[in-house]
């Protein structure tokens, strides 16, 4: 178990986790997309802590990155139900036209 | 003084059983003919990565990795149910579009970062762990990083707000008026005393 090692799993999710966000037409699913992404990131994150700087600092920091990501699905639940209430819909495809 | 990064090859073993976990967890998120299952299969890939994290002596953040995820799916299940109008766990679906532009770019992300993980010279580690990680947590969260408790907290109950602020069917806006002083409020049901 090396630091690239666990970069390159961390990687590979972050990679899945951006085929999701690109490709899903559903909201939720793009949420699982981003979720995924954010996932790859704790553990790089989690790496680097272990085997370049493990002092403290590392962890609040890992910290941020999971309050990020609560903030992130709360407010993609809020939108996901706007959504649906204002156009009937869960797709994201069918909210082109909240750009006007 | 030189601190030694190796963990032992029973702890190699366990991060790529896990690794193996996450990742294939994450693609049947996007597989599976069924939401309850993608639902599942994200979860799973989020308590392999809190595992890992367990691994490096992470026990604090892995552990809340696990519970807040294992949580947080069962709330995702829900949406999924309510959104989606149908059985979750009986309906087959292929809901994506530009697929093959997103399984190229993705696969060119994969590359792109394995090659930086790969290539790049990482610097020799500074420092040792604490003995104990949550304790020395805990005293970095109440002292020299207690700024950014005092920061993520706001924004914590600010999300609150717009959440229920995006999410609310009626505001106070609708029900008393753009000046906020309509009396008695439009609502649909009158409620209370005498009304």
């Amino acid at each position: 178990m090396t630091l690239e090692a666990v970069l390159v799993v961390a990687a590979a999710l972050v990679a899945v986790g951006l085929y999701g966000a690109l490709s899903q037409q559903v909201v939720v699913m793009v949420m699982m997309g981003l979720e995924l992404m954010l996932n790859g990131v704790i553990l790089a994150a989690g790496a680097v802590w272990w085997f370049l700087a493990p002092d403290p600092t590392g962890q609040v920091l890992l910290l941020v990155v999971v309050a990020a990501m609560t903030v992130e699905m709360a407010m993609g639940f809020a939108v996901a139900t706007l959504l649906h209430r204002s156009r009937g819909t869960d797709m994201t495809d069918m909210a082109a036209d909240l750009r006007r | 003084m030189s601190v030694p990064t190796d963990l032992g090859a029973a702890v190699g073993v366990a991060f790529w059983g896990l690794a193996v976990v996450a990742v294939a967890a994450g693609v049947a998120v996007f597989r599976v003919d069924s939401m309850a299952r993608a639902t599942y299969a994200l979860a799973v890939s989020f308590v392999a990565v809190g595992a890992a994290l367990l691994l490096v002596g992470l026990d604090y953040v892995g552990l809340v990795v696990v519970l807040m995820m294992v949580m947080e799916m069962a709330v995702m299940g829900v949406y999924m149910v309510m959104l989606m109008g149908m059985n979750p766990a009986l309906m087959p679906m292929s809901m994506v579009h530009s697929g093959r532009r997103a399984a190229v770019l993705a696969a060119g992300t994969f590359v792109v970062l394995a090659a930086g993980a790969l290539l790049v010279p990482w610097p020799e580690r500074r420092g040792a762990p604490a003995p104990d990680t949550v304790a020395a947590l805990g005293t970095a969260l109440m002292e020299s990083t207690m700024l950014v408790m005092l920061v993520v907290s706001p924004v914590m109950v600010a999300t609150i707000v717009a959440g229920v602020a995006l999410a609310v069917p009626r505001g106070r806006y609708d029900r008393l008026g753009d000046d906020l002083r309509r009396r008695p409020a439009d609502d649909p049901q009158p409620g209370g005393v005498g009304r």
